[in-house]
């Protein structure tokens, strides 16, 4: 734990590009990642927008479409086909890494850690650079792919080869795919590099009295995580190394026996397999990289808000280890039907089963937390109360999926992507609204307005789920996902036709009601950031050490020693305190008992 | 027209959208002459209110849903092991169903109870080990239900097939499926890709077969013979990427052709007739009621999957590797068409994984007869062996 008695009075001059852009200052890297993820999740939001409509209105012309894809890619209005599995790959792409990794993670990781465990900056400030500007080129490789003559990556955001290795299957396989692949193996080391400096900033730099069991959730949430990622991001490097090998190099460690634009390929002896094994070996776990800051950023902001404790502690931080080992043991559940061996199905039908124990174990806690608060309705305890309440309803259609004898029929259809985006693209989405939310004083010294936020979040919420409760049904009535069109149902059965007709239009208008929501935010956000009231220094009436820093942001964080912690991060409405809170940095009473 | 509409109803949204922002933004630049953090008890209460009246709204919805479209896409399930899955998914839904209620009901009650009152300070409670016991043993039983009943039928579906079972090949590729019937002796013929021809599309392993492919190879239009004259031949002046895309080629087929004879080496010519008897079938598969099928999967380019929807069945077809599953049809067509009360209904073969552009068409119609209608329809087929076919385009 460091002393840290440097002298920060005396500010050496910084320049506008030392200060704004080549920064190494823990705060204002926070601010580039979120600024970056905001931008990609305009776009990623938009191409899901469009899509949409492909699906509701499929055939009819369309002058947003023609807008934004032009002639070459939507003639007369209507989107091409490969164009819709381009903008369902970059959709997905975008959300998942760049958004809900890089933006989720990125922002609040290098925004929190140092401030919470009261350390001047992180363990290093040149890789913490270095880490979002390879963010940033990783995003600019990615939007590039858009703009290629072949069309962006068509093969699913799961890239799945021989689809993913064969440019004659699909035009995006060709110039497209590189550039996904490009993209993705920048974001790796990115994250890679971020991860290893939050593991070691918080294992080094907490600060006196600062204990692993006093450490706020938030903090254990970003740990975690960045172990997870450093476990498993590597295995998808060297899944994605081994596709470039195969494009490039004539390699065949995913090929065999193809014929494909009337060439006998020679590759013989790979498995596509393979490559599922370990795309899946970082790809589950990357749904708790999204899910857990998500968590961990919630546990805090409910615990604020609602005056009390966060109910179980320890039980928390159990839980959060618990889903991140059986994180690891899980993935080929989403290889039931690959043709797999079965028993090695019934193995992971039983440790992904398992899950559900210690994410219910979160939940209850969660809501006993609320129990006999004194709530106070922040937009961001809004947005917390929604992530727990969509992290249920998402959780328990994963109950289905994990079965394998029941995922057979409805495997990769819409109930799928219901479930994903109710229980890892809602929850995680929703902590990182309330993650601005609650830390935007923090951020930029000003406050965020709380009508706007009351408006953005209701809309949001009967938004969301009037998009994806619909879609448990189109999927349980059989409707593939990547279907660029249902009318294949209209030769052979028109009641699941017309059922899919109907509520693909329900849930597209519920898509856009919910995107046009997100202006109010969009809105708010850059009006607050120059015109907001200006924050004073503990606006939540929070106990943990970030609010112990000056609403002016300095380097080193406090102007004099760091603090001493003298207790844990949830000492709300105490018995016997003249406050209902006390601050990290205030010493035990007398004949006071820790919690 | 529709799609006119939805830009009016855009607009529309739009310019309320906007509307209520330019109004929400006069209401905030009045409070913001008082600069304080604190939420008011109006607030408060409002969003407490809000959050009740939501939880409702939640559960009228899923109401609504499940009463309008609960189960009339699924149908009921035409296949034996389908109607298992169907009653196992149902139980499961029953579970999770009821814990959806539960747990949301006491979010959002909590959540609107427990809003805060002036003088009512909250209630210090960090942790209590008893209950926090008694909501992990809780989940881990239902679990253990869950995982035993699911893992009992999923052993049951992916067991294997009976020796006596109908052995059908399903060949797909983009973006269309074709299927192999095992013929009289019940065996599929062996195959290998690198024996695909016009006049053998499924690459079906026969002396015959291999020996053709041999020679195309060889001396066929684009052959090895070919390639080189054109390598050697000094009036010929090509590029130097022409050049090399010759050689690459020259390269590929002449590994392919030392496979094609070791093939050739190791092929048992008595092993011929379980090919010939074989018989292929395009755009319908036809399948007989009450007779366990058991299906292996190939693909010719990228990963498709076989879906039947109808069947609760699913596999993915992979290059390189044969994958296998079973089903027993238990309705025939015109039995589900009565209870549908649809006449035009079939049941159908997709396409379910992402496998290129006109993915979405890859479809095959799927008819199940009775048997003694299938058995004259079998009859029919029997003229028809790949033996007869091929030596017929030859």
């Amino acid at each position: 734990m460091s002393e840290g008695n440097q002298d920060n009075h005396d500010h050496h001059h910084e320049t506008f590009v030392s200060k704004y852009i080549f920064s190494q200052d823990h705060k204002m890297i926070g601010k580039q990642f979120l600024m970056t993820a905001v931008f990609m999740g305009i776009v990623a939001m938009l191409l899901s927008t469009l899509f949409r409509m492909q699906l509701a209105w499929p055939g009819e012309s369309s002058d947003f479409v023609s807008l934004f894809l032009g002639e070459e890619w939507a003639p007369g209005g209507i989107m091409k086909e490969d164009m819709y599995l381009g903008l369902v790959t970059i959709h997905g792409t975008i959300m998942v890494f760049f958004l809900l990794t890089g933006g989720l993670s990125g922002t609040f990781s290098n925004l929190l850690i140092p401030l919470q465990i009261g350390a001047r900056d992180m363990a290093s400030g040149f890789l913490n650079m270095l880490s979002y500007w390879f963010f940033l080129l990783s995003s600019i490789l990615m939007l590039a792919s858009l703009f290629v003559e072949s069309g962006p990556a068509m093969a699913g955001w799961t890239i799945y080869p021989p689809l993913s290795a064969l440019p004659q299957a699909v035009s995006g396989s060709g110039t497209g795919m590189t550039l996904w692949l490009m993209s993705m193996s920048v974001f790796i080391a990115s994250s890679l590099i971020g991860s290893l400096n939050y593991i070691v900033t918080v294992l080094n730099l907490r600060t006196k009295g600062m204990s692993m069991t006093r450490l706020p959730l938030t903090i254990w949430a970003f740990f975690i995580t960045a172990i997870i990622g450093v476990l498993s991001f590597p295995v998808l490097f060297s899944a994605v190394l081994l596709l470039i090998m195969d494009r490039v190099a004539g390699t065949s460690f995913y090929l065999s026996d193809i014929i494909v634009g009337g060439e006998m390929l020679a590759q013989h002896g790979g498995s596509p397999l393979l490559y599922q094994h370990l795309f899946w070996f970082l790809g589950h776990p990357e749904v708790y990289i999204v899910l857990i800051p998500a968590l961990g950023l919630s546990s805090e902001i409910i615990s604020t808000n609602s005056r009390k404790p966060i109910f179980g502690y320890r039980a928390m931080i159990g839980s959060i280890l618990a889903i991140a080992f059986l994180s690891f043991i899980v993935w080929a559940h989403h290889m039931f039907v690959t043709g797999m061996n079965p028993f090695l199905g019934s193995v992971f039908v039983f440790t992904t089963l398992l899950i559900a124990i210690p994410s219910a174990v979160k939940v209850f806690n969660y809501i006993t937390t609320l129990w006999r608060g004194s709530i106070v309705y922040t937009p961001a305890m809004l947005f917390t109360i929604g992530l727990v309440s969509t992290f249920i309803t998402g959780g328990v259609t994963g109950i289905i999926l994990a079965d394998a004898a029941l995922d057979i029929a409805i495997h990769d259809t819409y109930f799928v992507v219901a479930h994903f985006h109710v229980v890892m693209g809602l929850s995680a989405v929703f902590g990182m609204f309330a993650g601005v939310y609650h830390w935007f004083p923090k951020m930029f010294g000003r406050m965020l307005n709380n009508r706007m936020g009351y408006v953005h979040f209701w809309i949001t919420i009967v938004g969301a789920y009037g998009v994806f409760f619909p879609m448990h049904f189109v999927g349980l009535a059989g409707a593939p996902r990547r279907y660029y069109n249902y009318s294949v149902y209209q030769d052979f059965d028109m009641e699941s036709y017309n059922l899919m007709f109907d509520l693909n239009v329900i849930i597209t208008i519920f898509a856009i009601i919910s995107a046009l929501a997100q202006i109010i935010f969009l809105f708010n956000f850059f009006y607050s950031i120059f015109r907001g009231p200006k924050a004073n220094k503990n606006p939540w009436k929070s106990n943990t050490l970030e609010w112990t820093t000056p609403v002016e942001h300095i380097h080193g964080n406090w102007p004099n020693e760091l603090p001493t912690v003298h207790r844990w991060a949830y000492d709300y409405s105490k018995p016997g305190a003249e406050e209902d809170f006390i601050s990290q940095i205030i010493p035990l009473k007398e004949g006071e008992e820790e919690h | 027209m529709v799609s006119k509409l939805v830009v009016i109803g855009v607009i529309i949204l739009g310019v309320i959208a906007i509307a209520q922002l330019i109004r929400v933004y006069e209401i905030s630049s009045k409070l913001r002459n008082n600069n304080e953090a604190e939420i008011s008890t109006r607030d408060n209460k409002f969003n407490a209110n809000l959050m009740l009246l939501f939880m409702f709204v939640l559960f009228g919805g899923f109401i609504w849903l499940m009463l309008s479209y609960g189960w009339t896409g699924r149908g009921e399930a035409a296949s034996v092991h389908g109607k298992e899955t169907d009653w196992l998914l149902n139980l499961n839904f029953i579970i999770i169903i009821a814990v959806f209620f539960l747990t949301n009901s006491l979010l959002f009650i909590f959540a609107y109870k427990y809003v805060k009152k002036i003088g009512v300070p909250a209630y210090f409670y960090p942790h209590n080990n008893k209950l926090e016991m008694m909501w992990t043993i809780a989940p881990a039983l239902v679990l253990a239900v869950i995982i035993i009943l699911g893992l009992r039928t999923w052993n049951e579906v992916t067991s294997s097939a009976n020796p006596e079972s109908i052995r059908v090949e399903l060949f797909s590729k983009q973006f269309d499926w074709t299927a192999r019937y095992s013929g009289l002796d019940n065996i599929l013929g062996k195959f290998d890709y690198k024996l695909t021809a016009d006049n053998n599309e499924l690459a079906i392993m026969t002396t015959n077969t291999i020996d053709s492919a041999i020679h195309y190879m060889e001396s066929g239009s684009d052959g090895i013979n070919l390639i080189e004259d054109k390598l050697n031949d000094e009036h010929l002046i090509f590029s130097d990427s022409d050049r090399e895309s010759l050689l690459i080629d020259l390269d590929r087929k002449n590994k392919l052709v030392g496979l094609l004879y070791q093939m050739k080496e190791r092929h048992d010519p008595n092993s011929d007739a379980t090919a010939w008897d074989d018989f292929i079938q395009k755009d319908t598969l036809y399948l007989c009621k009450g007779k366990e099928y058991e299906f292996n999967f190939r693909s010719k380019d990228v990963i498709h999957s076989a879906y039947f929807p109808h069947f609760r069945a699913q596999m993915n077809t992979v290059p390189g590797m044969t994958t296998r599953m079973k089903f027993t049809p238990t309705l025939t067509t015109l039995e589900m068409r009565e209870k549908k009360n649809d006449k035009k209904f079939n049941y159908a073969l997709l396409c379910n994984k992402i496998c290129g552009g006109a993915h979405y068409k890859m479809k095959m119609m799927v008819v199940v007869l009775e048997e003694n209608t299938y058995k004259i329809w079998l009859n029919n087929k029997s003229t028809q062996t790949f033996r007869d076919k091929y030596f017929a385009s030859n």
